[in-house]
């Protein structure tokens, strides 16, 4: 069968779990006053289209801010200002200001679902199927694996056409970066990036990495040749990208600025609801949040996320390779979901990006990995009643990533990177780590299997009402943590020998 | 087997993510069924096929009562309230779930039955990829099959089960095992009387094949060789088969009222969505030539009869301009259409696989010709027809053909805006798939009009879902597009017949009588071509 058959079927199928899903409920169906994710972007769409760009980020009689007031940088601004003009144009009563608060219908419904599907396959899965046939090794049928194993990643469709967000842009800007770095297209890269932090201010997780493989990049080829030459190209491509999407807000400082306190409300606290990093975990022993100032939190946070992110940093500014930075991409973006300010239980998609890079290398963790991040968003999932669509894609995605990577029969001690954890466990007595691993998988994939199945069917003691929630975010957190240790010990093991690669294929 | 390990692994999390995806789609057929399983469950067997509180009653044959009656037992654990008979349109969530999960469970014989075809499958030397293995082929063919997974699973009836017998009785006669064959086929007769269609072929077939036991030398009836003894225990098989079935119904004296619950001739000749068959083009001509008398003031428009074939939405419909065709007159045309076949493979029967290449021309004759066909009929071609397929190129380019046109006509069963996406990107997966993985590499396999076709087909799929829903011709004609669809894939559905017949001429010609001998024992010393 011809390559580009299967890569049709694999998209296609693709599509069809997507719209499948997006069939579902959303976050906040019809539960006012608030409502939920859906309508803070229909909302958003109201705003643009209707105020004047000036006010979008100001509070103001037209715009309630509390009102779920646009909080992300004007790429999103833009991406609703167009939506809004299509979804005008086929019925305006989805956009009239004020009126329009809260409305629901299954008309507006498939159009909101729809500008998803548009997004993700205007930008992100064009991506994939860049990245899987021009960045990963193999023969074609390992790569169309890798790209149907890509496409179905639960928790992304689930969050995007699920619970109702755009990520498949912001990730998908993203992965365009690293696609033009990969093939050594630095400047479009930088600029893909740039735009990927318009769009989500999240994408800041995978910020340094970009940043030192750019710069180690150009410190390699020498600072004051030709280094110096790329370097200026990049800052002035970053820039120009930068000035282009604020240019409306750069006419007034105070505009600048409100925009940017509206990105970074660092008001909001350490964490909020279960999240799967350190402060939550931590918050079951000790109470951060009342023992520390506000102050002192956001000083704390910060020193350990850059404690965290420096060692793979370094090592990728001395070493800038295509491998170490996009393992540099995993460490980055998990230090920052583990140790930053204010992190969401969906910002774990911007670490399962990198490690989806990982699944033709590394397919049995990275796996492993992927599957946890879904789970760990199960009580959101559970809250916006897809418990279904979760349960169903789940599946789904461990049996085809396992079956078509073959991730349980390739895993010798090499290809699954323990030869570093063999070293530092020197001291104790000769054990099979492969075995060892190989369980931990099975065991772990039983308890979430049995936590999923328990959040659902049984009802928690009245004492403890947050017992399953506070389980599963304490579980993933253990995972993560694991997961961040071992591509820190892979980053620093450096790449694998070619030669013993092919001996063991 | 882990070939068709894989296929049938990838099938179920796809029926899984079919089934439960969507919510939104709850066909009449959902009703049906839960209906029946009240009936069956509250009351006594005297009287389900008296009972009237829906109008949804039941009329499938005995057996499958008896097969609600049974899961019926197990729906009683999920939500009782939906085995009350006047509980009507109930559909609570633990109904949907168990209705949707009874459908793939009951697969189960469907995909052993896959299995089972899957051995018979003549492999070719030579091919190491298992993508292009004619039994993982054959495997992706039938449990990913777009129009199978839409009507059980989206639509919601229990078709893959009891396909699941009839391939697999396919499968008995390939592999020469005709008593299990028929024993099978006369189950699934007991099951769902819609096999009706294919019964002369079996009945043709075994007479000829199992009944006679030796062949002239040039392939033709040697009469001396009939055994009685087998014709008894096939008719014995049958008949007590039908026995366990009817017997109850025949004591009770309820015999003339299953019937004519079974054979509701009262409706019309069409569906209400016209199955994509003769008599799609039939209504068409009817409207042209009334349409053109009136023009040339032949006819009065007050005569014509009111209420004719536009809506599709009237049951029982006079033709306007052309004479009005009634239930006898599709049955006879419906038996000149099969009796070549028939008699061909009864002057020669070339093995199994010319009675399923028989069998194939009956389902689609009945198809054709039959009175009030629905459009999911087209299945009972489709899939037999993928075995073939997979042997012979031949037989590929009528699959094609066959298939796409048949698949189409099933897409207005899925007409909300928000499927259109599920159905298209399904249907063009498999598609996709099937030319491909046909043509593995080789030339192409279908001639160039036949292209033309199909690509005119991609042309009616983009104006009937986009752009006439946009179109002001939406509230005039909101018909329009079924009409189209069902003609437009009706010349293709009855080109698919007429090349059937072609290759059962040619085949017929080419036949080799010591060929089918020498297959005959292969098969019987062991099962050929076993897949890794």
């Amino acid at each position: 069968m011809q390559t580009w058959c299967l890569v049709s079927i694999s998209v296609l199928l693709g599509v069809a779990v997507r719209w499948g899903v997006s069939l579902n409920s959303y976050s906040g169906a019809g539960k006012p006053p608030m409502f939920g994710d859906y309508e803070a972007q229909r909302h958003w769409q109201e705003v643009t289209y209707n105020l004047p760009v000036q006010e979008w980020y100001f509070n103001t009689t037209d715009n309630d801010l509390n009102y779920w007031g646009l909080d992300y940088p004007p790429l999103t601004a833009y991406h609703s200002w167009i939506c809004a003009y299509i979804a005008k144009i086929i019925n305006p009563e989805w956009v009239e200001l004020h009126k329009s608060r809260g409305y629901e219908s299954p008309a507006h419904k498939l159009f909101m679902r729809t500008t998803v599907l548009v997004a993700d396959l205007l930008i992100y899965i064009p991506a994939v199927i860049l990245y899987c046939f021009c960045l990963t090794e193999g023969s074609s049928g390992k790569k169309v694996s890798t790209l149907l194993c890509f496409l179905l990643y639960p928790g992304l469709i689930l969050i995007d056409y699920g619970h109702f967000q755009y990520n498949a842009a912001s990730l998908g800007f993203a992965l365009w970066g690293v696609v033009a770095l990969g093939l050594g297209w630095d400047v479009s890269g930088s600029m893909a990036f740039a735009l990927a932090l318009n769009y989500k201010q999240m994408e800041l997780y995978h910020a340094l990495p970009f940043f030192c493989y750019l710069l180690g990049k150009c410190l390699k080829m020498g600072l004051l040749g030709r280094g110096l030459f790329l370097l200026v190209k990049i800052s002035a491509t970053v820039l120009v990208t930068f000035g282009l999407c604020w240019l409306p807000f750069l006419s007034d400082p105070s505009q600048g600025l409100q925009v940017v306190r509206r990105i970074f409300p660092v008001a909001r606290g350490l964490f909020e609801d279960k999240v799967a990093n350190a402060w939550c975990s931590l918050n079951i022993l000790i109470k951060i949040r009342s023992i520390l100032p506000s102050d002192a939190q956001l000083y704390l946070s910060f020193a350990c996320t850059l404690l965290a992110v420096l060692p793979s940093s370094v090592k990728l500014l001395m070493k800038p390779t295509f491998w170490h930075f996009k393992l540099a991409l995993v460490n980055s973006s998990l230090a920052f979901f583990l140790f930053s300010y204010q992190v969401h239980e969906k910002s774990i998609l911007l670490a399962a990006l990198p490690v989806c890079f990982q699944l033709d290398e590394i397919p049995l963790v990275s796996i492993w990995f992927l599957q946890t991040t879904t789970f760990s968003m199960l009580p959101l999932f559970l809250k916006d009643g897809l418990l279904v669509p979760y349960a169903v894609t789940s599946l789904a995605f461990l049996y085809f990533s396992i079956y078509l990577l073959s991730a349980l029969d390739h895993c010798s001690e090499d290809e699954l990177r323990l030869g570093a954890y063999r070293k530092l466990l020197f001291f104790l007595p000769k054990m099979d780590l492969v075995w060892i691993t190989k369980w931990k998988f099975y065991i772990s994939i039983a308890a979430m299997v049995g936590l999923s199945i328990a959040s659902v069917a049984v009802l928690p003691p009245p004492h403890l009402p947050d017992l399953f929630p506070v389980l599963v975010s304490t579980t993933s957190f253990l995972h993560f943590l694991g997961t961040f240790v071992f591509f820190n010990i892979v980053l620093f093991s450096g790449p694998p020998d070619r030669k013993s690669q092919k001996k063991t294929n | 087997l882990i070939v068709s390990k894989t296929s049938v692994l990838s099938w179920s999390s796809a029926a899984f993510l079919l089934s439960f995806m969507n919510k939104q789609h709850r066909s009449t057929d959902f009703e049906v069924h839960r209906n029946w399983l009240a009936i069956t469950h509250s009351l006594p067997v005297s009287r389900w096929y008296y009972e009237n509180t829906s109008e949804w009653t039941l009329d499938y044959p005995p057996l499958f009562a008896w097969f609600e009656l049974g899961l019926s037992q197990a729906a009683r654990r999920f939500d009782s309230d939906m085995l009350l008979v006047h509980n009507l349109n109930y559909a609570s969530p633990p109904t949907v779930l168990f209705q949707r999960l009874s459908v793939i469970f009951t697969d189960g014989v469907f995909i052993y039955a896959v299995r089972e075809c899957c051995r018979c499958v003549r492999e070719k030397k030579g091919s190491r990829d298992v993508l292009s293995r004619p039994s993982f082929i054959l495997s992706v063919l039938l449990l990913w099959n777009f129009g199978l997974l839409i009507v059980d699973h989206i639509h919601f009836q229990y078709n893959g089960f009891l396909f699941g017998f009839l391939m697999l009785s396919v499968a008995k006669h390939l592999q020469s095992q005709h008593l299990q064959g028929a024993l099978l086929f006369a189950v699934l007769l007991n099951l769902k009387h819609i096999y009706l269609y294919v019964a002369p072929a079996y009945g043709v077939y075994l007479l000829r094949s199992y009944c006679f036991t030796q062949d002239n030398k040039d392939g033709s009836l040697r009469w001396r060789s009939f055994s009685p003894l087998r014709l008894l225990a096939l008719g014995g098989l049958v008949l007590s088969v039908c026995a366990v079935s009817f017997g109850p119904f025949i004591l009770m004296g309820q015999l003339p009222q299953v019937l004519s619950r079974l054979f509701p001739f009262r409706r019309g000749l069409c569906h209400a969505y016209w199955a994509p068959n003769v008599w799609a083009l039939y209504n068409l001509l009817d409207k042209g030539v009334a349409t053109l008398g009136v023009r040339l003031k032949l006819l009065q428009e007050a005569e014509l009869p009111r209420a004719s074939m536009t809506g599709g939405l009237v049951q029982e419909s006079q033709h306007a301009a052309l004479p009005s065709v009634s239930p006898a007159v599709t049955l006879l045309c419906t038996l000149l259409s099969i009796l070549p076949a028939l008699a061909s493979i009864w002057r020669r029967p070339r093995g199994a696989r010319g009675f399923l290449r028989c069998l194939l021309i009956c389902a689609l004759g009945s198809f054709l010709f039959g009175w009030h066909v629905h459009e999911k009929a087209v299945l009972l071609a489709i899939l037999p027809l993928s075995f073939l397929a997979v042997e012979s190129r031949e037989d590929a380019g009528i699959f094609l053909v066959l298939a796409t046109t048949g698949h189409y006509s099933l897409f207005p069963l899925l007409f909300t805006p928000a499927e259109l996406l599920i159905k298209a990107s399904l249907m063009l997966m498999f598609t996709v798939f099937s030319f491909s993985a046909l043509r593995n590499g080789r030339g192409p396999l279908l001639r160039p009009l036949e292209v033309v076709y199909l690509l005119g087909l991609v042309a009616v799929a983009i104006g009937c879902e986009v752009v006439f829903p946009l179109s002001p011709w939406q509230q005039r004609l909101p018909f329009l597009p079924l009409l189209v669809t069902s003609v437009y894939c009706a010349a293709g559905v009855c080109y698919s017949f007429l090349r059937l017949y072609a290759s059962q001429r040619s085949d017929a010609h080419t036949w080799n009588p010591t060929r089918s001998l020498q297959t005959h024992t292969h098969t019987h010393t062991g099962i050929p071509s076993y897949p890794r």
